[in-house]
């Protein structure tokens, strides 16, 4: 028989969890850049990738403290966006697109070659990055929480960390997007040339906005990277998609949208594979192997992503009003 | 500013407005902008090739010319929106060569387009909003902090719903620019323009696509700019508008201006009856009485003259 219970806590987990905060930011990144500004920015990935690498190779390589090691990751990230925008911005933006989602994979592979393994542990990855950060706890040891949620001192520590990260850039995010800045990003996606007439800068609006929502992915790709190891493989292609199904979800031009999006999107994963995998087991699905149950999840995120976009494509917290007078 | 709507009435047209005859390349008493040399070529076609031409100061200058003429090419050459192979031209003494399209409306030459770019997902506030110069809350570091901006933000709302209200969009200003009509988003783009305070303000076909119930309301804002003492020089087909309201005329055709003048002066120039009508391109309007004179009834008919 399934076991519901197991398949219901698992999922509610997944609400806090520092992986689904993690999502979140990155996915408020790109509400920034694509939700705001109208860039259609496909290297997400990357910006997560240059954080968790920038991170734990300032630490294990150089020795840094935690406050240096997440600076050189966002000192990593920028440096990547004034590389991707100096030639693109002044682009189409359909240029762009192509552009980062090329240059993301170079990050990937970069990471990944042999050539510097001693540096980034190549396609194995590298761990043992989280002593800085754990001694940073003032949590006693111990465990706490109750029902599913229930944690030692470090992971709540992490939770805590990553959430409150998570509501200051939302803050944060909410504040510029309601003043004059706001307005003239808001500007620049609906038409970038009116906006030039009116006399604003529109590179340097789109350069800033571009390096403001890099950082956000590079601060998530580090808040990833905190309950796992670094691995390369997790910032194929794919790791973009994902956020940009949970942008979609949550809506493309809103704060919350982002954060719900994430929750949703990974109670109902961990949801989907628990069910999956169970009602394999338990014979439900016959012509299936527990492999392909493993799998089809990301069909069904694929299915989910069209249904959004073609039903809702404004997202949960999208205004419908705006949505009627689609470009 | 004032805040009166200027009645339809007849305009009060400027006059001795150049220095010598009325001949391409003119000089003007008082010039906003002066353009030399300016040519650009889109592959084999020379688009724009205009020797020597003067915008005057406080008037209201049409641009004409049939179609593929290079009216709005020049248009997108003097505001930046586009660089010319060879050229310089100054606005106010000061000169615009190479400057970016941004700093040139800073500068007060501030222009709209063909088609109306209205920013549809911003409210029509936003929209006004998005004209003021000099916003302090447009940096991403004071942004932040709303003590900055929240004042003169005040102040720009303010001006902008006086401005709206003389467009009569003030009760628009919390709907999408998206919902108003094509006429509205013309009013709007203007009124947007008008935000940043400008002296030369360049309207690029403010009629095209205007439901004639709004044309009229059009003309009396471009000329209220006049009476508030900006500069306007816009491009237009609508001949029945250019010679009402137009105080002085640039004929525009095959890249080169090749007449200018006071609009009833100019419309009987053989050159512009000879660029909008072309068939006799080669031949001598002068030696051939009868053609001429078929010309002129032609292009009377075309013109609509109702002065």
């Amino acid at each position: 028989m399934i076991d519901w219970g197991a398949i219901f806590s698992n999922a509610a987990v997944e609400l806090i969890s520092p992986t689904t905060a993690a999502y979140a930011l990155a996915a408020l990144g790109l509400a920034v850049h694509f939700g705001y500004t109208g860039l259609l920015n496909f290297g997400q990935a990357g910006f997560m990738a240059l954080g968790a690498y920038g991170y734990a190779i300032s630490i294990l390589s150089f020795g840094f403290p935690v406050w240096g090691a997440v600076l050189v990751g966002i000192g990593a990230s920028v440096v990547f966006a004034l590389v991707l925008g100096i030639p693109t911005l002044r682009l189409r933006a359909d240029y762009l697109a192509i552009v980062t989602i090329a240059a993301a994979e170079i990050v990937r592979l970069l990471f990944t070659t042999n050539t510097f393994e001693p540096l980034t542990g190549s396609a194995n990855g590298l761990s043992g990055y989280k002593g800085g950060f754990a001694a940073l706890n003032p949590i006693p040891e111990g465990s706490y929480g109750f029902g599913p949620f229930e944690y030692n001192a470090y992971d709540w520590w992490l939770r805590i960390v990553a959430w409150t990260i998570v509501v200051l850039a939302c803050l944060f995010t909410w504040q510029i997007m309601r003043s004059p800045w706001g307005r003239v990003i808001k500007g620049i996606r609906e038409d970038e040339d009116a906006v030039r007439a009116l006399g604003k800068n529109v590179y340097s609006y789109k350069m800033q906005s571009l390096v403001l929502g890099g950082v956000f992915g590079t601060i998530a790709g580090m808040i990833f990277v905190l309950p796992r190891a670094v691995v390369p493989s997790n910032y194929q292609t794919s790791l973009t998609f994902f956020i940009y199904a949970i942008l979609l979800l949550g809506g493309a031009a809103t704060i919350l949208g982002p954060v719900i999006g994430s929750m949703i999107f990974w109670v109902l994963l961990s949801f989907f594979s628990g069910f999956i995998a169970r009602a394999v087991e338990a014979g439900w699905l016959p012509f299936m192997t527990s492999i392909q149950a493993g799998q089809l999840r990301f069909i069904l995120v694929g299915v989910a992503i069209m249904l959004i976009v073609i039903f809702r494509p404004q997202g949960i917290f999208g205004n419908k009003k705006e949505l009627a007078f689609v470009k | 500013m004032s805040s009166n709507p200027v009645p339809s009435s007849k305009p009060v047209k400027s006059i001795d407005l150049h220095i010598g005859e009325a001949a391409p390349g003119c000089k003007k008493r008082d010039p906003i902008l002066v353009a030399d040399g300016v040519s650009r070529t889109f592959g084999g076609l020379k688009a724009v090739d205009v020797d020597h031409v003067e915008i005057p100061r406080g008037a209201i200058t049409a641009l004409i010319g049939p179609n593929g003429a290079g009216k709005t090419t020049l248009f997108n050459l003097l505001t930046g929106f586009d660089k010319p192979d060879t050229g310089s031209w100054t606005f106010e003494g000061r000169s615009l060569s190479g400057m970016p399209a941004f700093k040139v409306a800073r500068m007060g030459q501030v222009r709209t387009f063909q088609l109306t770019k209205a920013l549809g997902l911003l409210t029509v506030m936003d929209n006004m909003l998005l004209g003021a110069k000099g916003q302090s809350g447009e940096n991403l570091f004071r942004a932040m902090l709303p003590f900055f901006w929240r004042k003169q933000e005040e102040d720009n709302k303010a001006r902008a719903i006086d401005i709206l209200t003389r467009f009569k969009l003030d009760t628009k200003k919390d709907d999408y620019a998206a919902s108003l009509s094509g006429g509205q988003r013309k009013l709007l783009e203007m009124a947007r323009a008008l935000m940043s305070e400008p002296t030369l303000v360049m309207l690029d076909e403010p009629m095209a696509g205007v439901n004639p119930a709004l044309t009229q309301s059009l003309l009396d804002h471009i000329l209220n700019l006049k009476t508030q003492g900006m500069s306007v020089l816009f491009v237009e087909h609508d001949m029945h508008m250019v010679r009402h309201i137009a105080d002085w005329v640039i004929v525009m055709a095959e890249g080169k201006v090749v007449a200018e003048g006071d609009p009833h002066e100019v419309m009987r120039n053989p050159a512009v009856i000879d660029a909008y009508l072309g068939q006799h391109h080669d031949e001598d309007l002068g030696a051939d009485p009868s053609a001429e004179k078929e010309h002129v009834v032609a292009i009377k008919e075309l013109l609509d003259d109702e002065l």
